[in-house]
């Protein structure tokens, strides 16, 4: 099943190595990751997705929690909770795929962040799978390059993950 | 104004430290002048990087205080890496301290440079890289409070030569207190959970005890007799644990496991509630996970939360010190039999009696050479435990002379027994002892070995002249690698790959050759005598070269894979 686990840890030289050290180390799976410091300069916020079961998670987060560095984490996906990726996509747009592409994107609420005579790069953000969906609409034009920043997620409603 | 060699010297002196096992080299330099420079602080030269990290180990794991190791950059790290692994495996409190190139230099592929926080990473409770020469007190302070609390375990700090460099100083004070927002281990269990574990245990009628590691590391031994005893239940302990119930007792039921007696491995798997004390379901106790205690309702202390439900799902977890959650137990029990509430032990008569008959079957009555003078390995153990009176600190190597010394020298204290039981670190046995030996000078301190681990540190053997460490070394010579050859007997129709000896030094010569002293025992009627003699030699290390039966097999032994603790070999040929 698939997991969010989002953690609270020391901005420091070598943390992020621990983690996905972890990961291989212990054989567990990371599908999607993101990191960057947070409004306390201290602190990184990690996120990230595997896909694991319920007593596969538990060990997660309890061999993720005695790392010396991981402040506090949550499993996003055990309640309520938002999911955001981004996604830019540079794709062929030439003569009539031109507006095709534009309306296809439109839909999504995409934007076009860059435009060439031939190309067009698309931000996009969303749940994974609204992302993937776009991708599928696409099946038309020559996609070039993509690139997705992982998920980034917070619980709904009063719930924090802070110091 | 100090330098960061002296500083780091200071650190270790403020944390208590008394010895550091180590070698010098290139990065090290300054911190080894600034040891040159004081005499609190004794350190320990070794011929190999390993041997210090073992040394320190032994250190550790017979005084309970964490072991110091030092070493430099490049190979002197990689070298002590088995150490570190070995001590993480088993929950050890170790400070590894390892060169690091120049600051400018990290990266650069320079000169004895490797990246000894990366290589470390997965062996390692925690590592630092130090950046300057004032952030080393507070590194150190972290370093000894991470390792020695909580589930102990080796910190490796990796320290650039620049920052230790003789003509660079700074303020120094060490700090007194210490704030770690993402560290702080449980200090108590939990309440319910404690009074729910009691109720179990008072209503079960087949309960065993089982009893690790966890233990003798949480310092618990006396408040595990008290409860056992109050309870009247039967304990068996794990490789790990022996000696933190006493061997002797008549409720211990000895050590379980794939090498484990019959009566031990019979108990867990017909028990109906099981109360697992730092102990971590190892595979080498379970034998197959999902036959494992098929009746049992299952209590377990730890004060890892991880280990909890890691290999076996439990019904009671308890997270917290093994001895203050202990000690609730007891109290409770205490109020509950004030009250009467507590029953007596004899609801369990029944079981006691099922357990006695698995005791009557003797699976560790050893039958001698049929030509009455070939000496059986599980011989020279009991006659070590004869001569030393039971009372020698016992280290071990990796193979069946460990297995052998688990069963037939019993453990009436903790930290008495002292092998590497996680990694299985063949190499062990010798720079432990050694490292036992430090701590005590005066006591006595046996190595039980053989001939394929013996050689695989015997560079110690120079150690032990520069320093006078008489410990005995009682090699159980049998010519094979003696497991090996076991596992091969039993599941490669006798082809014995690789696992003979056929050039053995003449061990007597060698040693004697560093100025220790040499025996060679041959024959069944010259152990004993020899052995008296060897442990009448105090000042000296007596090496003992003891030829014995290269067929001998260890038993019981768990039939893998797919058996459960109940299936056993015990004896060749004859299983459960």
């Amino acid at each position: 099943m698939r997991r969010i686990i989002s953690v609270l840890l020391e901005n420091e030289a070598g943390a992020l190595s621990r983690v996905i050290g972890l990961f291989a180390q212990r054989s567990y799976n990371i599908e999607t990751l993101t990191v960057a410091p947070t409004d306390d300069a201290t602190l990184s916020r990690l996120t990230l997705t595997t896909s694991a079961s319920d007593s596969q998670v538990e060990q997660i987060t309890k061999q993720l929690n005695k790392l010396i560095e991981v402040v506090k984490l949550v499993d996003l996906t055990e309640g309520e909770h938002v999911e955001r990726e981004l996604m830019l996509v540079k794709v062929k747009a030439t003569g009539a795929q031109r507006a095709e592409i534009k309306r296809t994107a439109d839909i999504f609420r995409g934007q076009i962040v860059d435009v060439t005579s031939s190309a067009y790069t698309i931000q996009l953000a969303g749940t994974s799978e609204k992302l993937d969906a776009f991708l599928r609409a696409l099946a038309d034009a020559i996609v070039l390059e993509v690139v997705r920043s992982g998920v980034s997620g917070m619980s709904r409603g009063e719930k924090i993950l802070s110091v | 104004m100090l330098s960061g060699g002296d500083i780091l010297i200071r650190c270790l002196q403020e944390e208590n430290v008394d010895h550091v096992f180590g070698y010098p080299g290139g990065t090290v330099l300054h911190i080894y002048d600034a040891l040159f420079k004081q005499n609190r602080l004794k350190h320990v030269l070794v011929r190999h990087e390993q041997a210090a990290t073992h040394m320190a180990d032994g250190y550790a794991r017979s005084t309970g205080r964490p072991g110091v190791v030092l070493v430099t950059s490049g190979p002197g790290a990689t070298n002590a890496i088995t150490g570190i692994a070995t001590a993480y495996m088993d929950s050890i409190p170790m400070v590894v301290i390892s060169g690091q190139v120049q600051s400018h230099l990290i990266g650069s592929d320079s000169f004895q440079e490797t990246d000894m926080v990366g290589i470390s990473r997965p062996i390692v409770k925690h590592s630092f890289l130090v950046k300057s020469a004032k952030d080393i007190p507070e590194t150190i302070k972290k370093a000894f409070f991470i390792a020695t609390s909580g589930r102990p375990g080796p910190v490796v700090v990796d320290i650039p030569k620049d920052i230790t460099n003789p003509t660079d100083l700074v303020e120094y004070e060490y700090p007194e207190q210490l704030t770690m927002r993402s560290y702080s281990p449980a200090t108590k269990g939990h309440t319910g959970q404690i009074k729910k574990a009691v109720s179990m245990l008072l209503e079960a009628e087949r309960p065993v005890i089982y009893a690790g590691g966890g233990v003798i590391l949480g310092e618990a031994s006396s408040e595990l007799i008290e409860l056992v005893q109050m309870l009247g239940y039967p304990v068996t302990n794990t490789l790990m644990g022996l000696g933190g119930y006493p061997g002797t007792d008549p409720q211990n039921l000895g050590m379980l496991g794939m090498h484990g007696t019959y009566e031990a491995n019979m108990a867990m798997h017909h028990c109906d509630v099981l109360l697992a004390v730092g102990a971590r379901f190892d595979d080498r106790v379970t034998n197959t996970v999902a036959k494992f205690c098929p009746h049992a309702e299952i209590i377990h202390i730890d004060i890892d939360p991880a280990s909890i439900s890691k290999n076996v799902v439990v019904d009671v977890p308890i997270v917290g010190p093994v001895k203050t959650v202990l000690n609730d137990m007891v109290s409770i029990l205490r109020d509950k039999s004030k009250k009467d509430e507590a029953r007596p032990s004899e609801h369990i008569a029944e079981w006691l009696d099922q357990i006695q008959g698995w005791r009557n079957v003797d699976c560790l009555s050893v039958t001698p050479h049929e030509n009455g003078q070939t000496i059986m390995p599980q011989q020279v153990v009991q006659a070590v435990y004869k001569v030393t009176g039971g009372s020698s600190f016992v280290t071990s190597d990796v193979g069946q002379h460990q297995m052998f010394a688990a069963q037939y020298y019993p453990f009436d204290e903790p930290r008495k027994w002292i092998n590497s039981g996680g990694l299985g670190t063949m190499g062990f046995g010798l720079p432990a002892a050694m490292g036992v030996q430090t701590a005590f000078p005066d006591e006595v301190v046996t190595c039980i070995t053989g001939e394929g681990s013996i050689q695989m540190n015997i560079q110690e053997l120079s150690t032990c002249a520069q320093y006078g460490l008489p410990v005995k070394i009682i090699n159980i010579n049998n010519g094979t690698l003696g497991m090996v050859k076991q596992w091969q007997d039993m599941q490669y129709e006798g082809r014995y790959s690789q696992s003979y000896m056929e050039s053995l030094p003449d061990f007597v010569a060698l040693v004697e050759s560093y100025g220790h002293v040499g025996f060679k025992v041959q024959t069944l009627d010259e152990l004993e005598p020899v052995l008296k003699e060897a442990y009448a030699i105090k000042n000296k290390l007596v090496f003992l070269d003891i030829l014995v039966d290269p067929h001998e097999h260890v038993y019981p032994m768990h039939i893998a894979p797919n058996g459960s603790m109940r299936d056993m070999w015990l004896k060749k040929g004859v299983r459960t």
